[in-house]
């Protein structure tokens, strides 16, 4: 029955791209070691401590938008924990938000969140794929600051 | 399409200070009074947007030109459910409102969708809402019928 919400009820020029991919522990770009990964261990190790996750994944997506090669101002989160019982998905995102609070107000633009539950994750174990960006963050003052911040 | 596209709202700020901040050596900071208001201003338009529509939604460039995957994310889900008319405001116009959106919704990142004057989350959340089929739920409560509804009893 979802399946079919899905369509779209009149052709559109631009569909919404299939937004899921088989479970994978393997990031697509290049690995530079952890110690030049200092934003992706930052928010690691700060969402490990604050929701004790079963299960956490950290993607850096910046190699997925328009900012130099080696960035760390995009990223994707797939935490499963148990804190998430009972929230809202509101409220799961805003635990992740502040947890990150530091990170997302100096270097890291933007955070793609998928919140779930352990049981969410044991009957449905996919992490989503981000849409494909469209240069939006090419000349785009507020990156460029905050790129500056990550490299500082 | 009748997109109701309203352009970013110039906010009007208030040309004498109601707030003036005194510097320790007594000095009034006229530039930081200036500030201080055109912030509270924009936390009062903020809140007069958000109720005005059923629909609004912030976002990096308009529907027609979507400047950011996630924001277009948001704009072709709300076109899949035939949502027509609402308000989008590009943030890339104005970076005051970018900001201020941010601490009006306490919410880091655009975009960011309003329903029925309630702040609802971002791409992920509206994503997740339209996979889920609670998109069309709320829009029912708010007396909007996503056209995905009278597709699926089309195909029936």
């Amino acid at each position: 029955m979802l399946g079919r919400v899905l369509l779209c009820a009149r052709p559109v020029s631009t569909t919404l791209p299939a937004l899921t991919r088989p479970l994978t522990h393997s990031t697509p770009h290049m690995d530079p070691g952890l110690g030049g990964r200092p934003v992706e261990t930052a928010i690691r190790t700060k969402l490990a401590g604050a929701l004790e996750p079963e299960h956490l994944e950290v993607h850096n997506e910046s190699h997925m938008h328009a900012v130099p090669p080696g960035s760390e101002s995009h990223f994707r989160v797939l935490v499963v924990s148990p804190r998430f019982d009972g929230l809202s998905l509101i409220q799961r995102h805003r635990l992740v938000n502040e947890a990150l609070r530091e990170e997302l107000s100096s270097c890291v633009h933007a955070l793609a969140i998928q919140a779930k539950t352990p049981a969410q994750w044991g009957s449905n174990p996919s992490v989503a794929k981000s849409p494909p960006c469209m240069g939006g963050s090419k000349g785009d003052h507020s990156v460029d600051q905050k790129l500056t911040a990550g490299r500082e | 399409m009748n997109n109701l596209i309203r352009s970013s709202v110039r906010c009007l700020r208030a040309s004498t200070a109601a707030y003036v901040s005194r510097q320790p050596a007594g000095h009034v900071s006229f530039t930081s009074a200036r500030f201080l208001c055109a912030a509270t201003d924009m936390q009062q338009t903020l809140g007069e947007m958000v109720k005005k529509d059923k629909v609004v939604v912030f976002i990096k460039g308009t529907p027609a030109q979507p400047m950011c995957g996630f924001s277009n994310a948001v704009v072709q889900i709300l076109r899949m459910h035939g949502v027509d008319n609402y308000a989008a405001y590009n943030v890339l116009d104005d970076q005051d409102l970018r900001q201020g959106i941010k601490e009006f919704s306490n919410w880091p990142t655009i975009p960011q969708v309003y329903l029925n004057s309630e702040f609802v989350g971002g791409c992920d959340i509206l994503l997740q809402m339209h996979q889920s089929g609670d998109l069309v739920e709320e829009l029912n409560k708010m007396g909007i019928r996503s056209a995905l509804v009278e597709a699926e009893k089309e195909s029936k």
